[in-house]
């Protein structure tokens, strides 16, 4: 976004797009097709993905988002390496419902498997038309042409750029399955191509939509109570309307937001327009803990998975645990924020929305305008790991602009709004019980509590804004994620090879706080408690922590990914567990799908404050084929330290009124004082295999690993999250 | 009222209400992006800039107190085809991800490395703690800063138990 203009950002594109993002259902005939890798399989078309102007241009599109995850950088290695051009020929364009394929949501670690795997192999495929047209141009067999730095060459020295190429055959054809990959030259893939967002996040470059400045833009905040289910007290609307810079104040039904001219203008008037106060008209909120009060609340029962097997002995050792994890937020360090514009009876919204296509649908429900009236343009803004604030500021966004059609204006949450209203991880309780017969395992039974684990807006009513309108629209109901991929149930599966085993999901679908998708979801909180499990049973059958995972497992990369961690972080000679130090490990495959990660880590628990320190954490990683390592590792690190936060310092916090949780001080974080002196990343490569999901691989081990090593150091499990300095001390003194 | 204030090297004469905040002048008025909105609170370091060297919240800092000071931001260290030297560090380091608390990091540890380049590695720790990052990157933008003290000609002791 280096030029960020007007023109720019709304130019270009929008009279190409409709031929080329047809999708596969009509694009195809009736006949059965070999599936196509990724998205390429639901938008065959080769343009939908990649397009050479004839002056050698290449633009690649994709329908995920840039979420500092370093998506651009590897979907642009992955396309120029295919196309054996130099990365900076490569202009990508993500997310935008003009431009861009409909790949649903950026999220669940699926962008590489879904765009990197349609993008490399949509290169293959334009590479091959490439060269077939040199070949044709020249008489000369394809295997005599050679691609590189954006021109075929021919034997005898003649060369001809793809621009020229390119407009002697069309890219409006549908996808080759099996094109076989590049075979010569340099390459991209599996290089640590420097991130191409990070320039301008560390000179002060424009980088995120709260850095849009358009013509003629107005500044506005949207007037909330403190939380979900709070109405702001009516306020003297007119005394905040003369406020100095004071636009407009917008009211809609229950919506309210304020434009002003500058920013702190805007705040100003929001700070009145708040000083009534504030009523929560509806059910009060549970008293009790909120693992406690869902609990309560009616489930739906959902199979996990059922592995039959022999019965369990009658005289085998039965061992249980109940683990728990409380309500998390995602916490975004940047408030969320949209820009929107209103021009010719539609709206533009550029938005930090992990999905553009379903949050433009939402919002033309809400709006009541058709479809292509709406336009969702990604653009960055401050990390979300999963729906925060980003789809609801984009509501809030467009209302207050519709007020001023033809002036853009930007909305930005207050940091108590983020905390108050953003879509909270679901507080979770899983039980386990297993038997162990001949020290192994003879039985499992996992069951998990949990509230939905998505409520991504796909109709106005997923909104904040639509339950402010009046007449409300109808609230979305929940449903469980169907594994696979699952919700609540994510990673309820335990990969290791155990028989006589079921699982079940608990799905509460009536959730007291608003909640939806949090970084790997239920993962974290189902591989905590296997992992956790794991050790216990280990200990009751007198095994080493390793050697009776190993002993249980049979798939051969996750046995690598783990022998890797130990072998990496000195397992067999680690300092021996008690007296307030001790060593866990933990693993999971991500999904059982994706990247397989390994955590093994070292603590030190001070039995005077309860606190937890961390000499050292050792990771591996399996994520297939690594596009780009050292973005593995940064997304590794990341989980790592983000897991440790969530895992040892959080818990929201609620009256029966309100979430307490309103700030930073009300909602502590991990800072530097308390992070791990080192956190090393192995990785393990694996060219020319699928891409594997890493973004939220990690968060489930860390977790596990660490409450494994407090437990290996003091001698006692703590199986409730957050294993806090006070829970500490308790339990030492219990 | 009638306020100049000395930015990144100049001076810049503006009207606005006294009690206005630093960071909504440099977004708004000057146009400056390094500095971000994260709590209003003092909490997140996002919007942490230099004042006469030292590291402080702009969201918290009227810029009735600021008059005659010298205020930098992050576009004052260096630019991208010229980055600073802890800039460069932090771009050798890719000690970013979604890098929204970037900006004010690097202005905390330039506040730091202006004072000293020899920190020990718990000093280097304590110094940034009033600074959050919610991606994990912590490990990298410690990495980046012992490089750029390095490179200043000095360095962070690296024992890191230390820092427990």
């Amino acid at each position: 976004m280096s030029a960020l203009t007007r023109r720019r950002l709304l130019g270009q594109g929008a009279l190409v797009v409709a031929f080329s993002l047809s999708r596969r259902a009509t694009a195809q005939v009736a006949e059965k097709k070999p599936a196509l890798p990724g998205d390429l399989d639901k938008y065959p078309l080769l343009d939908s993905w990649i397009r050479i102007d004839a002056d050698g241009h290449i633009t690649a599109f994709t329908g995920k988002a840039e979420l500092g995850q370093g998506l651009k950088t590897a979907l642009i290695q992955v396309a120029a390496d295919e196309l054996a051009v130099p990365p900076a020929s490569i202009e990508l364009i993500t997310a935008d419902t003009a431009r861009t394929p409909d790949e649903g949501v950026t999220s669940g670690s699926h962008s590489m498997q879904d765009s990197g795997a349609a993008i490399l192999n949509a290169a293959a495929n334009v590479r091959v038309l490439l060269t077939e047209a040199a070949a044709w141009r020249w008489l000369v067999a394809a295997e005599q042409v050679e691609l590189h730095d954006g021109a075929a060459h021919a034997p005898n020295g003649e060369s001809l750029g793809y621009g020229e190429l390119a407009a002697m055959l069309s890219l409006h054809v549908e996808a080759k399955p099996d094109v076989a990959r590049r075979e010569k030259g340099v390459r991209l893939i599996g290089t640590d191509l420097a991130r191409v967002d990070i320039p301008a996040k560390v000179t002060g470059g424009v980088a995120y939509v709260q850095d849009m400045r358009l013509p003629g833009m107005l500044h506005a905040r949207v007037v909330r109570g403190p939380s979900e289910g709070t109405w702001p007290k009516p306020a003297d609307v007119d005394a905040a309307a003369r406020m100095p810079g004071v636009v407009q104040v917008v009211r809609d039904g229950g919506f309210t937001a304020v434009l002003a001219t500058q920013e702190w203008q805007a705040v100003k008037a929001l700070q009145r327009l708040q000083s009534a106060g504030w009523d929560r008209p509806g059910t009060p909120l549970p008293a009790e803990d909120m693992r406690d009060a869902i609990r309560r609340l009616p489930s739906q029962e959902v199979p996990i998975f059922d592995y039959p097997g022999p019965p369990t002995p009658s005289d085998g050792k039965v061992v249980k645990a109940r683990y728990s994890r409380p309500c998390l937020m995602h916490g975004s360090i940047g408030p969320s924020c949209a820009v929107a514009l209103w021009e010719n009876d539609g709206v533009t919204v550029w938005t930090h929305s992990q999905g553009v296509y379903p949050l433009r649908k939402s919002l033309a429900e809400l709006l009541r305008l058709p479809a292509n009236k709406v336009r969702c343009i990604h653009a960055e803004g401050s990390g979300c790991y999963g729906h925060n604030g980003a789809d609801d500021v984009a509501a809030d966004a467009a209302l207050a602009a519709r007020a001023v059609s033809g002036r853009p204006v930007r909305l930005q949450w207050m940091r108590e709004q983020e905390h108050g209203w953003e879509p909270l991880g679901s507080a979770m309780v899983v039980e386990l019980e297993a038997t162990l017969a001949d020290g192994g395992i003879a039985g499992w039974r996992h069951d998990v509590w949990s509230n939905a684990h998505s409520t991504r807006p796909v109709t106005a009513g997923g909104l904040l804004a639509g339950a402010e309108h009046d007449p409300p629209f109808p609230r979305q109901i929940p449903k469980p994620i169907p594994m696979p991929e699952g919700g609540g149930h994510r990673n309820g599966n335990p990969l290791y090879a155990i028989t006589n085993a079921k699982g079940t999901y608990h799905f509460i679908e009536q959730a007291p706080v608003r909640v939806s998708a949090l970084r790997s979801l239920g993962a974290h909180m189902n591989v905590f408690a296997i992992e956790c499990f794991m050790d216990e049973l280990a200990k009751a059958a007198g095994a080493d922590p390793l050697a009776f995972r190993l002993a249980h497992m049979t798939d051969a990369r996750a046995r690598e990914v783990m022998q890797t961690a130990a072998d990496r972080f000195g397992w067999a000679g680690r300092v021996k567990g008690g007296g307030g130090r001790g060593c866990g490990f933990a693993f999971a495959r991500y999904k059982n799908l994706a990247a397989y990660c390994a955590v093994a880590m070292e603590v030190a628990v001070d039995r005077d404050s309860g606190d937890i320190k961390i000499p050292r954490v050792v990771a591996a990683v399996d994520s297939g084929e690594a596009v780009n390592p050292d973005g593995i590792r940064n997304q590794v690190e990341g989980a790592i330290i983000q897991s440790l936060s969530w895992t040892i310092h959080e818990a929201v916090a609620f009256d029966t009124t309100h979430r307490l949780s309103f700030d930073w001080s009300a909602y502590p974080i991990l800072r530097f004082d308390a992070l791990p002196a080192t956190v090393d990343v192995h990785l393990i490569d694996r060219p020319r295999t699928p891409f594997l999901g890493t973004g939220e691989a990690g968060q489930g081990p860390a977790a596990a690993a660490l409450a494994n090593a407090v437990a290996d150091a003091v001698s006692l499990r703590i199986r409730d999250m957050p294993l806090a300095p006070e829970k500490v001390k308790a339990v030492l003194r219990s | 009222m009638t306020i100049t204030l000395h930015v990144n090297g100049r001076d810049h004469t503006l009207e606005a209400d006294p009690s206005t905040p630093l960071l909504y002048v440099l977004r708004g008025d000057l146009k400056l992006n390094g500095a971000k909105y994260g709590c209003g609170l003092g909490q997140c370091g996002a919007c942490t800039v230099q004042v006469d060297g030292r590291a402080v919240f702009s969201c918290l800092t009227p810029i009735a107190a600021l008059e005659g000071r010298r205020i930098r931001t992050v576009e004052g260290l260096g630019t991208t085809d010229q980055p600073s030297r802890l800039q460069a560090a932090f771009l050798t380091e890719q000690a970013a991800q979604c890098g929204y608390c970037i900006a004010g990091m690097i202005m905390r540890a330039q506040a730091l490395l202006e004072r000293s380049t020899r920190p020990t590695e718990a000093e280097l720790r304590a110094h940034m703690a009033p600074n959050l990052c919610r991606c994990g990157t912590h490990m990298r933008i410690l990495r980046a800063v012992r490089r750029a003290a390095t490179a200043m000609g000095g360095g962070v002791r690296s024992d890191a138990e230390d820092a427990l």
